[in-house]
């Protein structure tokens, strides 16, 4: 079954002919991708490679394709406006690989996008993989990832990479990868993850990846003890960062989005969360947590 | 990015909330003639991004002109939590009755932007929020509708009971909320909103911080941008695209991704090294970043050894060996370097460095024990 992606992942790319959107459809269809449609508005009519057709509105790719899922690589000054688009032509799962997008523009995105009941992942991240079944819709590369049962979730891009690189160097197989993204506001969180590779029958074990910044870490330590039946394993980037400079930001104090690395750390642990404190020690946990051996 | 206070008080005032007239100085005559003009007592205060300024010394009373350039000829020049104070604020010296304190904040967890309010306002606003968090008011706002009348009103009735002034308050919000949305900022506060003994309710102090994604398309905001105010490496980073953050150690790091580069840093240290830096390359790394990057890295004299840790997704590793290949032709690097890459294209980049006698190590706790090594040799 895996999570959010899967064989019936029909797929969109929005901003398909667009520079990383070519190079990545490309990529994703060399992985197994079903990418049924592409749209760049005003191009609607061609085929990109000879093989996909473009339409002009993401409604009409749905309406000729029944694609149910999309990725959006749209430049940040029109992303969020991607997002609202497939949203409201009854997409169901929506992934923003998009960075730089005002905060602005995704609070005004998240009403809409909650109202309409759909999946956001991102914006401002690399995307999700389930190697089983070939689906990966965004930029993780899929040579890295192999099929297998540890579902993970990540706020970073390339130490997602490294992780599961450890992972799959190691014979230890994956579900799905899911990076959610570093933005201040995004559409899925560690808990959405978290609760959906409790309730997938294919994940034996997760392992969580965060960064210093934000409460999202300690509120998903608390979920974990209470709901996460399963082994968890977690890391948290930046463990060495400085306080930041930053001038009196009463703001920022007074909302109490310190986030510093100790404070997450104090919650895995109390939430019985196995913490790595290099990225390679996840192997060592998870055959520990698992009960594997060295393959 | 973090505006000065004589900054952010322009776009509150533009968006019509009440404030003294003030203006601000580089020079102590400059100060004098303000202080001239406004023609009664006035304050001065330091231009830096750093809070505390008050209690740092910046922020002086003058009585008449002469003693305005006295005090800005003091203030002008000191440094303030390591920054140079390169220009002051003269304002009129007000009388207060009350104090408060007003704030909007975008905020992650509600995905919205949340006012807070409190009447306990003025310089402590910070205790306040550690110790009696329960007399600051929050109230999100649904962006969708933006600040409803009535929501206004709430607000203003935490702050007053004078229901003139409550109305004042009410429209203050507005207008901050107004600013808010009109500037794209993740953070608006005044501190304090005051009271005057005459009735009158006007902000005192403002503070601004510009969502850096709105800058794209708001070149006019990023004018408001002060170089000076940066570490003098950091400026040159971010005008090269390249997301850095100087630190203490010798060990300096060049890394793609945000997330990875921390991680690297978190390495250094656990194998006993001290990081230089922090320093994403991003994405997509042309030839050019690599150059870039090395540049700044190795103007800072008390770095003894450089690692490249890259793990190549969107980020080609051939592009990332090219550009070390293309900056060690263009200057002398001095101290060792580590190249950690695997991912995209590593065959050609591996192929690209051993041209030139270069090699290059996959694993990453390798090269980190590595790189830790050379910084001590070097030290």
């Amino acid at each position: 079954m895996s999570v959010f992606a899967d064989g019936r992942t029909r797929l969109v790319v929005q901003g398909i002919t667009g520079r990383e959107g070519s190079f990545h459809t490309r990529q994703m269809l060399e992985y197994g991708t079903r990418v049924v449609a592409g749209v760049t508005p005003g191009k609607g009519g061609q085929k990109f490679d000879g093989q996909v057709p473009v339409f002009n509105t993401v409604a009409e790719a749905v309406a000729a394709t029944g694609a149910n899922a999309t990725v959006i690589y749209v430049p940040p000054m029109g992303a969020a406006a991607a997002v609202v688009e497939a949203a409201d032509a009854g997409i169901a799962l929506i992934v923003c690989i998009t960075e730089g997008i005002p905060v602005m523009h995704m609070s005004r995105t998240m009403p809409f996008v909650r109202a309409r009941g759909v999946r956001l992942i991102g914006p401002n991240c690399p995307g999700l993989i389930t190697p089983g079944t070939r689906t990966k819709i965004g930029i993780i590369p899929g040579n890295i990832c192999t099929p297998g049962r540890v579902g993970l979730v990540s706020r970073s891009g390339t130490l997602t990479y490294e992780v599961v690189n450890h992972l799959t160097r190691a014979g230890i197989g994956q579900s799905t990868c899911v990076g959610i993204g570093g933005d201040p506001i995004i559409g899925t969180n560690f808990i959405d993850c978290l609760r959906a590779f409790q309730e997938d029958a294919e994940t034996d074990a997760i392992v969580m990846i965060g960064e210093i910044g934000g409460t999202d870490e300690q509120n998903a330590a608390a979920f974990v003890r209470e709901r996460v039946t399963k082994p968890v394993v977690g890391f948290i980037a930046g463990q060495t960062a400085p306080k930041g400079r930053r001038m009196g930001h009463a703001g920022a104090i007074i909302s109490g989005s310190s986030g510093t690395a100790e404070e997450k750390l104090a919650a895995f642990e109390a939430a019985g969360i196995g913490i790595m404190r290099r990225p390679v020690e996840v192997v060592a946990l998870l055959q520990a947590r698992l009960g594997l051996t060295t393959v | 990015m973090n505006l000065h206070e004589y900054q952010a008080r322009a776009l509150l005032k533009a968006a019509g909330i009440p404030m003294l007239d003030g203006d601000v100085a580089s020079t102590p005559t400059e100060a004098e003639s303000i202080a001239r003009r406004i023609g009664s007592t006035v304050v001065i205060k330091a231009q830096v991004h750093a809070g505390g300024r008050g209690k740092a010394g910046g922020v002086k009373l003058a009585r008449n002109p002469a003693e305005a350039a006295d005090e800005a000829a003091q203030i002008l020049g000191m440094t303030i939590k390591g920054l140079t104070v390169q220009k002051v604020l003269v304002v009129p010296a007000a009388e207060i009755a009350t104090e408060s304190y007003l704030g909007l904040i975008m905020d992650r967890e509600s995905q919205r932007p949340v006012f807070m309010v409190s009447s306990a306002g003025g310089i402590d606003i910070e205790e306040v929020a550690a110790r009696t968090p329960e007399k600051i008011v929050r109230l999100a706002v649904d962006p969708t509708y933006g600040l409803f009348p009535h929501q206004a009103l709430t607000l203003a009735f935490v702050l007053y009971r004078d229901f003139t002034q409550v109305k004042a308050a009410a429209r203050i919000m507005e207008q901050l909320y107004g600013a808010f949305v009109a500037n794209g900022a993740s953070l608006a506060e005044i501190n304090p909103l005051v009271t005057t003994p005459d009735g009158r309710v006007l902000a005192l102090d403002a503070k601004v911080v510009i969502d850096d994604n709105e800058l794209f398309w708001r070149p006019d905001l990023g004018l408001l941008r002060d170089d000076s105010a940066e570490e003098p490496s950091e400026a040159a980073a971010r005008r090269a695209n390249l997301s850095f953050i100087k630190l203490d150690g010798n060990v300096g790091c060049v890394v793609n991704g945000a997330g990875l580069a921390m991680a690297t840093m978190d390495l250094v240290k656990y194998y006993g090294g001290e990081p230089a830096n922090f320093l994403d390359i991003g994405g997509s790394s042309s030839p050019e970043k690599v150059i870039n990057a090395l540049k700044i890295i190795t103007a800072d004299p008390s770095v003894k050894a450089i690692l490249f840790n890259i793990f190549g997704g969107i980020t080609r590793t051939d592009d990332v060996a090219n550009g070390i290949v293309a900056a060690t032709r263009q200057f002398r690097v001095s101290v060792p370097i580590v190249i950690r890459l695997t991912g995209t294209n590593e065959v050609e980049a591996i192929r690209i460095l051993e041209g030139v006698g270069m090699t290059a190590l996959s694993d990453m706790d390798q090269a980190v024990e590595r790189v830790v090594q050379l910084a001590r040799a070097g030290a």
